[in-house]
């Protein structure tokens, strides 16, 4: 992995006429969690789809990008669908990008990042037969095999049950430790939980609210980040 | 095992309305032959029908195969190219609305009267359900799937291969179960039309000579037959295409 970059993006975007944000400004702060949290509607998709090169359908004014030049080629995308191929094993899953890139995969690192996320039993499995935690677990390892320097979550975890959810969370947290992290949730404990850098985004724009003090990923009883969990929330229900 | 039962229960079902008709109307042999005289014919002629059973076979195969490539290859240039969807679709729309029918008097011009203007009509036959049906497939691939793929740094070649033609095989299955009970039709159609061999042609034969009992036991092989290649595709389907959507 080569060094994490920060990532800034100004301007307004538009799809079919219909605008999504105006006035945007964001940073992300180089190898570090940055948590966009946003009710649903908000364009917060919209932000991660454009840093990742996919938002051809976006009419988009103004720049973004990496502090340090092309973003292409140095970002791994997770979404809140795991997007396994179910007609591949796991561990086909897991090296796919590097098939997709007419590369040879490396079994051995295969082998590393499936019991890093604990699913070393499982790689010759079809995704079919896991849970949906160990299907997002798969799609962790595939992001790591991708070993980009900034990770883009679409709200990778909100199709998981609040224990699966919480576990996952702490996981993720510490695998992708040191890299730039972007975080679009809307889930406010989600966000008090793994965000060094916790922006709300609301159709006036982006806020930017003060994370807790401890270390990320926080514990789930930590009373400050509780605090701010609530303050987030209410802040969200300030808007319609 | 319901299923199986019931499929023989429906067949001695309707071998009994077919033998009442006979009686109760009194028909002769050259109108209604009784399922009895068609049995009796069919072991009568075997070698006969059998000969021609296998030249209808070999069209219906060679024309399922090549039109299940050919039929293939076209989803997959039509799904890759925006530029070919534009020009061939509305010409594929089109060479639908010809009757299959009008075209075999042609085939037998231009390919004579063997073995090859069959196999051109069972090919054109499925071409376009083949097609259609995998190319259908091939346009609804998952697009987050691509996406991941195209942040993966994957070229649009790559992804049609690892991703669109995978996740599209069991719409290409469903094309092919199509096309293995239209084949024959495409095949008799041919022989009807100019043959010297073949089932279609038997029949033809039979049926001019008023010898509607050797035209029946025809009928009846070459149901059997597309019965046959369905089942077999079906499985060959269920074994390399089909897979359960997670």
């Amino acid at each position: 992995m080569t060094k994490a970059p920060s990532l800034y993006m100004r301007g307004r975007a538009e799809i079919d006429d219909v605008s999504i944000f105006e006035g945007l400004s964001l940073n992300v702060v180089a190898g570090q969690w940055t948590c966009l949290l946003g009710s649903s509607g908000v364009g917060k998709s919209t932000v991660l789809k454009l840093f990742a090169g996919l938002g051809e359908h976006v009419d988009f004014e103004g720049e973004y990008g990496a502090s340090d030049g092309a973003l292409e080629g140095r970002i791994a995308l997770m979404a809140q669908s795991d997007l396994l191929l179910p007609w591949l094993t796991v561990s086909e899953n897991v090296a796919l990008g590097a098939k997709l890139r007419a590369e040879t995969p490396d079994p051995a690192k295969v082998a590393k990042v499936l019991e890093r996320v604990g699913l070393s039993d499982k790689a010759a499995r079809k995704p079919a037969e896991l849970s949906g935690g160990q299907r997002q677990r798969v799609a962790l390892a595939r992001t790591l095999m991708e070993d980009r320097p900034v990770v883009l979550l679409d709200e990778p975890f909100s199709a998981l049950d609040a224990k699966t959810r919480s576990r996952m969370q702490e996981l993720t947290a510490e695998v992708l430790d040191g890299r730039t992290v972007l975080l679009v949730t809307h889930d406010p404990a989600e966000a008090a939980r793994l965000g060094h850098v916790i922006h709300v985004m609301t159709e006036h724009g982006i806020e930017d609210v003060t994370p807790p003090t401890a270390a990320v990923p926080r514990s789930v009883e930590d009373p400050e980040a509780l605090r701010v969990q609530a303050s987030l929330l209410a802040r969200l229900r300030e808007d319609n | 095992m319901t299923g199986w039962r019931a499929g023989i229960a429906s067949a001695f079902l309707g071998v009994a309305i077919w033998q009442a008709i006979v009686w109760i109307g009194d028909l002769p042999k050259f109108i209604l032959p009784g399922p009895g005289l068609v049995v009796e014919t069919l072991w009568k002629s075997r070698v006969t029908i059998f000969d021609n059973a296998l030249i209808t076979l070999s069209e219906v195969l060679i024309g399922l195969f090549l039109g299940a490539v050919l039929g293939g290859l076209s989803a997959i240039g039509l799904a890759a190219s925006p530029v070919a969807r534009a020009l061939v679709r509305p010409m594929l729309v089109f060479s639908q609305a010809i009757p299959v029918f009008a075209l075999a008097p042609i085939l037998t011009l231009w390919l004579g009267y063997g073995l090859w203007s069959k196999v051109a009509m069972a090919l054109i036959i499925i071409y376009f359900p083949v097609t259609s049906s995998f190319f259908d497939a091939l346009m609804r691939t998952n697009q987050d799937w691509v996406g991941l793929a195209r942040v993966m740094g994957a070229s649009g070649r790559r992804i049609m291969w690892h991703i669109r033609i995978p996740a599209a095989l069991p719409g290409f299955a469903s094309g092919l179960r199509l096309a293995a009970v239209y084949a024959p039709i495409g095949a008799i159609i041919g022989e009807w039309v100019g043959a010297s061999k073949g089932l279609g042609y038997l029949m033809l034969l039979a049926n001019g000579r008023a010898k509607i009992d050797l035209m029946f036991a025809s009928l009846i092989v070459l149901a059997i037959l597309t019965m046959c290649l369905h089942a077999a595709t079906d499985m060959f389907c269920r074994k390399f295409l089909d897979r359960d959507q997670a």
